[in-house]
């Protein structure tokens, strides 16, 4: 639509690679006047970095962003925001400690002549003015950090609108928000989309996007797979457009391999009534057999890496029992978990997973010193041993076992991180995220990798936030909500409806 | 290893600096007063590296040296203790003090910076308590002990402290580059958390590397009392800990933890001593020692950063 006179904003054949991943190409985007443009896709398919990108965080490769039909230079934060483009980040970006008014005019206070510079007391009444507008009910010098969430988003919104922003792009706005706070944010959208306010809005929860968007671009391994008019915007539309790929192919569990694992047998890992610090007097019991893969469904913050952690022994559980082969184990510390074979592969695995400036030998012996040591000297050519062998075995591919292993791709940095707990013999596998910020190439080895562990009776329990892994990967589904577990799906008739109906409060099928 | 190659050679310029200054300093005497006193101060940089490595930091080094030098003098002197038991029981104060300093940071999570400040103003406190106020010396007693710190030859003609600082040395190395601990303190100091997440103890390595660091402290004032045959307990060993520290941030440890070698801390110390060797020789006024220890200490950090920032850009994604 070259010559739509309501066209605001268009971008171009927008590239952007990053080590090891390419993560946008050749992607279009337009957006109208005073319009809600949602764009969807699965993790990783680059909603984020093309927002960015918008946004002044990052710079692209290659294309070009046209604002009222004139090629622009984002290039940073400020750039994108004297041009009328405001981003706010899926982790909000406040400073806590400080009250409403100071959040909103942050850096652009108005000032008192004189070198002391005082903030002039008028900001709380201009505040007010634009608080009020968004129907923020608190007052302006009520300090951000006691705000709940979704009054942050809004002092958010509040900061952008103070910035005479035309378009707003929102990151997953609504993850960790309530229901309610989730309207309130709609009735606030659509009063600035009355306002000529034109709005991005990413989310991968297709219910809101139906009620919010006015159209959807869909992007999908960083390409354009379609865009979709008000008319069209449907569950059943956009799903197909977002995956849009032979599951078979990609995905390692096979019929077969479910089959062949020992459906008959004894559970490996039962967990009785266990209570986490967030599991809100909901105790949460399920059993693992030896050989099965089980999914771990649930929306951001319903408590699943908690319950992760306290399998671990990271935080342990407030209460409740493990059993390993039917017997109790109480574990307490990380070391007690690796004893009895229990791993975990960490959500994140840049803070938690890895120590990034350590070599790929260092990192993967970390937990397994004590296999290549002796009196606690470590033998320098075991150990080196161990790290070789291990990346062969994952295909970890790095130049040298020395190098550092922040310097490896995101999916060679994971294998690494598996491959920490694969030199030890594990019994169960929790995986937290597993192909999380992974290429697709990396993915399907992980899946492959998992196959083969179950295969070899390891017992595996994997959270994942992307619901085509979990249909793909899993042999049973759990599903968390609110601290708790919502419930279990057998892999027949699993669907992406039956998990988010779980995922969101609803009580048995829907 | 740049990093080492990079200060190893600033030692060596400084050394011959210090050769070519004064027709003296190339007397065996000098050589000998300089190793006495890379050697004395080398043992707390060591103390004060292996915590930096594991993440933390000492700011009562000082203190500590100076209650268990006064401590040390009551026991020997006034008491008449066994001076082999007196020494044993001062250790044993040093290792206590690390305890409490480790379970400060790591049980009840106070910073460790915070919680060494309280101690540097705690301990020089005691020490004035105990001594009430009063300069505690051996007087003319135990010259043997003294004798034997201070000038004797006996292994392979070289000051005892310098006997004392390979042999703790050859230790610290073994113990941070060749064993598992070693291992954990780095992991810990790089990254606490993944180290956690890894399985390994962290609180108790972090204790164990407080101890050490105030039992080398304790050592330090067993020795320092010795050679300077009294204490005054309101400054004996003061500011101690930033000598310490800054030999060892010298050395190529960094405060934020994870990175650091005994060889570094060893040449850091060195740096540290021959600074102050040249400042006499060079005529500087003595008042400017602290200002040229503070410079070489400031152009280490811009340079330590400068690297650090390169590396870096080459690890981003």
């Amino acid at each position: 639509m070259p010559d739509d006179p309501a066209l605001l904003l268009k971008a171009r054949d927008i590239s952007k690679a990053f080590p090891g991943i390419q993560a946008l190409q050749n992607v279009n985007l337009s957006l109208r006047r005073a319009e809600v443009l949602a764009i969807v896709g699965e993790n990783g398919a680059g909603k984020s970095t093309l927002m960015k990108i918008l946004g002044g965080v990052y710079v692209q490769d290659s294309g070009e962003v046209l604002l009222d039909g004139k090629p622009v230079e984002l290039g940073t934060v400020e750039g994108a925001q004297k041009l009328g483009i405001a981003l706010i980040h899926q982790e909000l970006n406040l400073a806590e400690n400080l009250d409403v008014a100071g959040n909103i005019f942050l850096g652009r206070e108005p000032r008192w002549a004189g070198p002391l510079k005082l903030i002039d007391r008028s900001i709380y009444g201009n505040a007010a003015l634009i608080t009020r507008r968004l129907g923020l009910e608190c007052s302006t010098r009520a300090s951000v950090g006691c705000l709940s969430i979704g009054q942050q988003q809004l002092v958010e919104i509040a900061r952008a609108l103070s910035l005479k922003s035309r378009i707003l792009i929102m990151d997953e706005p609504t993850s960790s928000l309530t229901q309610r706070e989730t309207h309130r944010l709609f009735e606030v959208i659509r009063d600035l989309v009355r306002e000529e306010m034109s709005v991005i809005y990413i989310s991968h929860r297709l219910q809101e996007v139906e009620q919010i968007a006015d159209r959807v671009t869909v992007l999908r391994d960083g390409r354009n797979a379609g865009d979709l008019d008000k008319s069209s915007i449907r569950h059943e539309a956009m799903v197909p457009l977002m995956v849009g790929r032979e599951l078979k192919q990609f995905f390692h569990r096979t019929e077969k391999s479910i089959s062949s694992s020992s459906a008959q047998a004894a559970p490996l890992l039962r967990v009785s009534a266990l209570i986490t610090k967030v599991s809100k007097g909901k105790p949460i019991s399920f059993s693992l057999k030896p050989g099965e893969i089980v999914g771990m469904a649930g929306l951001m913050g319903a408590g699943r890496s908690e319950l992760a952690e306290a399998l671990f022994g990271i935080d342990p559980p407030l209460g409740g029992e493990v059993f390993l082969d039917g017997r109790p184990i109480g574990v307490r510390t990380p070391a007690q978990a690796i004893e009895a074979g229990i791993f975990l592969l960490p959500e994140d695995r840049r803070t938690q997973g890895l120590i990034l400036a350590a070599s790929v030998k260092d990192n993967i012996s970390l937990a397994s010193l004590d296999r290549v040591s002796w009196l606690s000297f470590i033998s320098r050519h075991r150990e080196r041993e161990l790290a070789q062998d291990t990346c062969e075995r994952l295909n970890v591919r790095t130049s040298s076992i020395d190098k550092a292993v922040g310097l490896l791709s995101g999916g060679n940095q994971q294998k690494v991180v598996l491959g920490k707990w694969l030199c030890r013999a594990p019994r169960v596998l929790i995986l937290d995220e597993p192909t999380r910020g992974v290429d697709v190439g990396a993915k399907t080895e992980i899946y492959a990798l998992m196959d083969r562990l179950a295969g070899q009776g390891v017992a595996i329990l994997m959270i994942s936030s992307d619901l085509e892994e979990i249909l793909g990967m899993s042999d049973r589904v759990l599903v968390m909500h609110q601290g708790g577990l919502a419930g279990e799906l057998p892999r027949e008739g699993l669907s992406e409806q039956a998990i988010m109906h779980l995922a969101t409060g609803g009580f048995g099928r829907p | 290893m740049k990093k080492l190659v990079g200060i190893f050679a600033f030692l060596i310029v400084l050394y011959g600096a210090v050769l070519i200054a004064d027709e003296g300093a190339r007397s065996i005497q000098n050589h000998f007063n300089l190793g006495r006193r890379i050697g004395l101060y080398g043992i707390i940089s060591l103390g004060a590296g292996i915590l930096i490595i594991s993440g933390g930091i000492d700011l009562s080094i000082g203190s500590v040296v100076g209650l268990c030098a006064t401590l040390l003098a009551m026991l020997m002197k006034e008491r008449a203790w066994n001076p082999a038991l007196a020494m044993g029981a001062v250790l044993l104060l040093g290792a206590a003090i690390g305890l409490v300093n480790g379970l400060l940071v790591t049980k009840l999570r106070v910073q460790a910076f915070v919680a060494t400040l309280c101690g540097l103003f705690i301990y020089r406190g005691a020490a004035r308590w105990i001594a009430s106020d009063q300069p505690k010396g051996l007087q003319n007693d135990f010259v043997d002990w003294k004798y034997w710190l201070y000038s004797s030859r006996d292994v392979l003609g070289l000051p005892m402290s310098v006997v004392f600082l390979i042999t703790l040395a050859l230790l610290a190395t073994l113990f941070l580059h060749f064993s598992v601990y070693g291992r954990y303190l780095y992991a810990i100091g790089s990254n606490e958390q993944a180290a956690r997440y890894s399985g390994i103890a962290t609180d108790r390595y972090k204790l164990l590397a407080y101890v050490l660091c105030s039992t080398l402290a304790a050592l330090f004032g067993i020795l320092f009392l010795l050679q300077e045959n009294s204490a005054q307990p309101s400054d004996a060993g003061s500011f101690l800990e930033l000598y310490a520290i800054a030999g060892a941030v010298l050395g190529g440890c960094s405060l934020r933890g994870g990175e650091g070698t005994v060889l570094g801390i060893l040449i850091g110390t060195a740096i540290l001593r021959i600074l102050q060797n040249l400042v006499n020789m060079w005529d500087i006024p003595a008042a400017l020692e602290y200002t040229v220890i503070g410079t070489a200490l400031l152009v280490g950090a811009i340079l330590d950063e400068w690297l650090r920032r390169r590396s870096l850009s080459r690890l981003a994604t």
